[in-house]
């Protein structure tokens, strides 16, 4: 039996001799290949980018906003009734089991004040839960307690855009802001955490506990209103059993038969950005396929060379079975020239993928993701079709009949 | 023990209803060392005659026993290592293959009986010296003249040390003066290394070299007759 590495001699020689058959031939491989990885890169680089704004605005979130008010036979849109109390926030935080934090949130624009600088943003009263919920760090300082927020003290923690606006340079840590005229006392700031996902700054914001906003800042039709309560779940495979038991507890708080709307909505952020994540998905799925048709069809052009090849040869092939090749030699020749040909036309097509993505990214300015698992399975699918389409022909070769083959002009 | 031994073969074709005998009852033995040349008219059997020594075919009926083994029931594989061991062949298109250099060329037939890089080279140059090919190692088939080319051949066909060597028309496409070099390499190896060669050919010239010649006429052996071998 032959080595294989002469084997591989053997069909280097071979593939040599017909430089641009060759070289023609891998074009079919290296192009499907450089396509598989290419659309592979663009469509994970969307999922990826997609994923990263999950996560920036907080994993597992819910949301559940008020419902709509009618005045006369005039429906003013969601959010406008004022039905969600502190209460509610603290009976879903107890009662729900699939929730594991709370963050009532009572908000409103104001005008903010600090030495001779002022800028306009949006005032989030909450309470200490909101930055677990939201997942979101503080880059200094510290969070406000539940002390604060009970005995509604005069504290705040700063986006990193009012930072920036109202103090420029400085550290705001221990300093006064005015909000709405009334002096708050600067305790922390918070991480940088850029674009949400429909576009707004998130760092435009400050916070303060809800109790101050309600009682000082905003005030409230009845006590202890809010205008949002936002929840996190356990974990994203709990978000719609944690939204069902929101949803039954409310309709039983708030006395609202099945039968009747709610006057409050449960919304499922993350569940909307993982519908959008899992869209992407099959988008990079389809790309992929439809790349890989060209990789097939570059494998049907490898078994049509091969075949010519092996009929050019047949006298060679005779003349290797006269003096003692058998039937495996003579198709592993063939079966490894093959597979020459896909995995140099693979290699070559990484390389072009690669690059291609690269170029993709800089002229579209999408993102591109090349993953090694899209590396090596097109690599790996492109051998793969070299011993696929190889091995017709190979068996061609191998069941030639000695004397004919010797005879064949 | 004769190293080939023929008994009552035959070879029919079937011709859609007619069956043809291509040979028929042949039965014939070889020593060990003869020099044997088998002649005939085209049509007479003796190409299949040599197929089925050559192992390349199979009798349809009789036995056949090379060196002591049945070949009548081998299978595909073990005849193509058979041919590897056994048998070394000489074309009358010599058969090299194209784009490959002569060393390489030698080096074939033990690439497929497993024989590792180094000692295949060594052993290639040791026969390309034996038949007067020193320093050609490196030559393509088209940079050698046809003698070069059949020399080649005949170190291939040595280099496996096999015991027969078949050559078929070997000075078909060689003049004169080449066909006697070629046939006097023959006889040096029939001599001094004690292998057998069966040689197919059709000018008595060429069978004078040798010590028997079997006639075939219409597949069956009509003469079988030893001769004073010609020096």
């Amino acid at each position: 039996m032959i080595s294989i590495s002469s084997t591989f001699k053997l069909s280097f020689r071979a593939l040599r001799v017909n430089k641009m058959r060759s070289a023609l031939t891998m074009l079919g491989i290296i192009i499907g290949v450089g396509a598989v990885i290419a659309m592979l890169a663009v469509g994970t680089g969307a999922s990826s980018q997609i994923s990263e704004q999950i996560s920036k605005m907080g994993s597992n979130m819910i949301m559940i906003v008020p419902g709509t008010t009618t005045a006369g036979g005039v429906r003013m849109g969601a959010g406008t009734q004022s039905t969600l109390t502190m209460a509610d926030a603290e009976a879903i935080q107890k009662e729900c089991s699939a929730v594991s934090d709370v963050a009532p949130v009572h908000s409103g624009v104001a005008q903010v004040v600090s030495g001779h600088l002022n800028w306009s943003t949006g005032i989030t009263g909450t309470t200490q839960s909101m930055l677990n919920v939201r997942d979101w760090p503080l880059s200094s300082g510290r969070p406000f307690t539940q002390q604060d927020v009970r005995s509604a003290t005069k504290v705040c923690l700063l986006g990193q855009t009012v930072v920036d606006n109202l103090f420029g340079g400085a550290d705001p840590l221990g300093q006064i802001v005015r909000i709405k005229k009334i002096p708050f006392t600067v305790i922390g700031v918070l991480g940088p955490k850029g674009q949400s996902p429909n576009g707004q700054d998130q760092d435009d914001t400050i916070y303060v506990p809800i109790t101050t906003a309600q009682k000082k800042l905003f005030g409230t039709t009845f006590p202890g209103m809010v205008r949002v309560i936002m929840v996190k779940a356990n974990s994203s495979e709990e978000l719609s059993t944690a939204e069902r038991q929101i949803n039954d507890l409310l309709r039983q708080r708030h006395r609202i038969s099945n039968k009747q709307d709610p006057d409050f909505s449960v919304r499922n952020l993350t569940q909307m950005m993982q519908a959008a994540e899992q869209s992407s998905r099959v988008m990079t799925l389809l790309l992929g396929a439809i790349a890989s048709v060209s990789l097939l069809v570059g494998g049907i052009g490898i078994m049509n060379i091969m075949l010519v090849s092996v009929t050019e040869r047949t006298r060679e092939i005779g003349i290797r079975m006269a003096i003692g090749a058998k039937t495996w030699d003579i198709r592993l020749q063939f079966i490894i020239e093959a597979l020459t040909l896909s995995m140099i036309g693979g290699t070559a097509g990484i390389i072009i993928g690669l690059g291609g993505s690269h170029i993709l990214s800089i002229l579209a300015g999408w993102p591109t993701i090349v993953s090694i698992p899209s590396v090596m399975l097109s690599f790996g699918f492109s051998a793969l079709i070299g011993i696929f389409f190889g091995y017709f022909p190979a068996y061609k070769a191998s069941l030639l009949d000695p004397i004919d083959a010797l005879r064949y002009e | 023990m004769p190293i080939i031994e023929v008994n009552d073969i035959c070879k029919t074709y079937h011709m859609g209803d007619i069956d043809l005998n291509a040979i028929c009852k042949v039965s014939l033995d070889m020593e060990k060392g003869e020099f044997v040349a088998v002649m005939g008219p085209s049509g007479s059997g003796k190409s299949t005659f040599m197929n089925i020594l050559g192992c390349l075919d199979k009798p349809t009926a009789g036995t056949y026993r090379l060196d002591g083994e049945q070949i009548a029931d081998l299978s595909r594989d073990e005849l193509a290592a058979i041919r590897n061991r056994k048998i070394g062949f000489v074309f009358q298109g010599f058969n090299l293959l194209p784009r490959t250099s002569a060393l390489e060329n030698v080096e074939l037939p033990m690439l497929y009986a497993g024989i590792s890089a180094p000692d295949r080279r060594q052993k290639a140059r040791e026969a390309l010296r034996s038949v007067g090919l020193e320093g050609r190692e490196q030559n393509h088939p088209n940079q050698l003249s046809g003698g070069q080319q059949q020399r080649v051949a005949i170190a291939r066909a040595l280099v496996n040390d096999a015991p027969i060597i078949l050559a078929d028309e070997p000075t078909g496409n060689l003049d004169t003066k080449t066909s006697m070099e070629i046939m006097e390499l023959f006889v040096k190896l029939n001599n001094e290394s004690n292998i057998t060669v069966i040689l197919v050919t059709h000018e008595n010239d060429i069978a004078a070299y040798s010590r028997r010649v079997i006639r075939f006429v219409d597949g069956l052996v009509v003469s079988d007759v030893k001769q004073q071998q010609r020096r």
